[in-house]
């Protein structure tokens, strides 16, 4: 047994001449939580298809829970759930037949499979859709109830493609609150995402993939401190006071601020975090300007994300509609 | 692993089982769709009609229906196959710790016995409507055994079909394209005597014919049996549609089954 929950080396998918994964290596440790972040079109759901043995790669070899993707298929599939791009309920059973199916299949026998699914229907606010065919659940039902499948079998690891995709914010803030309670738990979660918040929300750990290849990894406060350090931020009430303060900025920072008139701002890479805050305040209050906002931000997840992949982060907290996975090759080929 | 295929199969087709029932749509056209083609050939199409040898047309009718709808097995199984591979639930089986070949075997499972559902429709209407059986016992369960025989055969057509069509909506398209007509010449509705040339040729070695035929016969019904100087499978209707049965299980079920690896693969 390896002390990795997934370890991947070296993971190459071909489509045609189109490298869907380009040598991908992997490790997310037991318990943690690693989110595959990137645009559509990145390699994450090949990387989620080869991971869990639903497509086998051209090269690379990889484990999960300890057993080989390729030797001992089986072993991986029975301790994994996986909940794949499009919410994969099955519309035409019951809330309560779509979990007993899958403990079924996972052998765990009927009885055992029922009482499971009650469980699990009950812990995922479902208990009055018990009964309901799942084409009638809403989206943020189906994905509840997508989640709870692959819960169903208590697998170690559990594989999240694109979790919340499409789901409105509201949903999306449950779904949330539904996997933070299973990282309490301590599974071990592979998640992807388009969403810089959602990964900066649910990961420990970020791994940023484009083209096929990963570009970063790191939790997010180092993602942003790849981007650049934090920055000194004034805005001021009156657009007279903008030189006088850009002086002292200019002071504290020690060098040339950064100022614009439109936003009455002025900003400045802060090497002395907290202490230049607190320097700049006084500074500012001695000199009587009056100050709407002052603060000391980091670059967002965003920022990073355009610095690292070169294009602009998805919008994210709405509820577009998403690409097949089929269309995912298609997608390289066009921003290549 | 092994051991676990026959559950999972059953599993499986319990739950292609629960989608035919709840999806009407699907479920009319192995119910009412055959009803319906009994009473429009008896009762509208039925008095134009001449049955060589004499007889009554209903009665010659049934075999050709069984038949028909017998191919249009094919249908159920495609349809039922895309669409799983479409939505994603062919992934998320193959994410189970369950042998492959049983999702295939369970829509099998499921629509062989889907099958059986038109048959018991169409006898009790063939009854409705007039139609009596002529023969023995045991010509009787050669009929019935043929018929669910030949669906068998017809289902791996299905999964051929189901895994190189990408949608529901192209399996469509090629079933009307393909199937319907391959049921209509034939000896369906009108014996193939009355045919044009080589219409008459096409529908002599179609084995929708020789199926239809063969249960003719084996029910005592008109049309059952061949007049003389008739070609081979005229004159050897069950002989020939048995040839045309293990001819597609051996050709198509291998097919099928490594187109269907194949569509799954990527």
């Amino acid at each position: 047994m390896t002390e990795n929950a997934i370890e991947a080396h070296g993971l190459v998918k071909r489509y045609g001449d189109k490298r869907a994964l380009d040598g991908v290596d992997l490790d997310v440790a037991r318990g943690a939580v690693c989110a595959l972040l990137g645009p559509n079109g990145a390699g994450k759901t090949t990387a989620v298809r080869v991971l869990t043995t639903l497509t086998a790669p051209d090269a690379g070899t990889a484990t999960v829970a300890g057993h080989d993707i390729a030797r001992d298929p089986v072993s991986v599939r029975r301790s994994l759930g996986l909940a794949a791009q499009d919410a994969t309920v099955d519309g035409l059973l019951t809330g309560h037949e779509n979990l007993t199916m899958i403990g079924e299949l996972h052998h765990l026998g009927r009885k055992v499979a029922r009482e499971r699914a009650n469980a699990l229907l009950e812990q995922f606010s479902l208990t009055d859709a018990r009964d309901k065919l799942a084409r009638d659940f809403s989206g943020g039902m189906r994905r509840r109830l997508d989640l709870a499948a692959t819960l169903v079998a208590r697998p170690e690891i559990l594989f999240l493609d694109e979790p919340t995709t499409g789901l409105d914010p509201r949903a999306r803030n449950d779904l949330w609150d539904v996997l933070d309670q299973l990282v309490a738990q301590g599974s071990t979660i592979l998640l992807t995402t388009q969403y810089l918040e959602e990964a900066d929300r649910l990961a420990d750990d970020i791994v940023v993939v484009d083209h096929g290849r990963v570009i970063a990894r790191g939790d997010s406060r180092a993602l942003k401190r790849q981007v650049g350090g934090d920055q000194l931020h004034v805005v001021v009430a009156d657009g007279a006071d903008l030189d006088a303060v850009a002086e002292i900025v200019a002071r504290i920072a020690g060098v040339a601020p950064t100022v614009d008139a439109g936003a009455r701002s002025v900003s400045a890479p802060a090497e002395g975090g907290v202490a230049a805050i607190a320097e700049l305040a006084h500074a500012l209050t001695e000199a009587q300007i009056r100050v709407e906002d002052l603060g000391l931000s980091q670059p967002t997840l965003d920022d990073a994300f355009l610095t690292l992949t070169g294009t602009p982060a998805p919008v994210s907290g709405d509820a577009e509609p998403e690409p097949q996975p089929d269309d995912e090759t298609e997608i390289v080929e066009q921003t290549r | 692993m092994t051991s676990t295929f026959m559950s999972d199969t059953w599993v499986i087709a319990r739950r292609g089982l629960k989608h035919m029932r709840r999806q009407p749509e699907a479920l009319s056209d192995a119910t009412i769709q055959p009803v319906m083609f009994v009473l429009l050939f008896a009762f509208v199409f039925g008095g134009a009609i001449a049955v060589p040898g004499g007889g009554s047309y209903k009665e010659f009718l049934m075999g050709g229906i069984f038949a028909q709808t017998i191919v249009f097995g094919a249908f159920g199984v495609a349809m039922s196959l895309s669409a799983d591979r479409n939505n994603g639930a062919i992934d998320r089986f193959h994410s189970l710790p369950i042998p492959r070949a049983s999702v295939l075997a369970g829509h099998s499972v499921a629509n062989l016995i889907r099958a059986l559902l038109p048959i018991a429709f169409m006898t009790a209407t063939g009854f409705v409507v007039g139609w009596r059986i002529h023969s023995g016992f045991l010509d009787v369960l050669g009929a019935y055994g043929l018929m669910l025989g030949f669906s068998f055969a017809i289902i791996w057509i299905g999964v051929l079909l189901g895994s190189l069509v990408s949608t529901p909506e192209a399996v469509q398209g090629v079933a009307f394209i393909a199937i319907f007509p391959i049921t209509f010449i034939a000896s369906t509705f009108v014996p193939t005597s009355t045919l044009p040339g080589v219409l008459k040729t096409i529908a002599e070695w179609n084995p929708t014919s020789s199926l239809a035929n063969s249960l003719r016969h084996l029910f005592g019904n008109p049309g059952g049996i061949a007049p003389p100087g008739s070609v081979w499978p005229i004159a050897h209707p069950i002989a020939y549609t048995l040839i045309w049965a293990v001819g597609i299980i051996v050709v198509c079920a291998p097919l099928a089954v490594l187109q269907y690896q194949r569509s799954i693969k990527s």
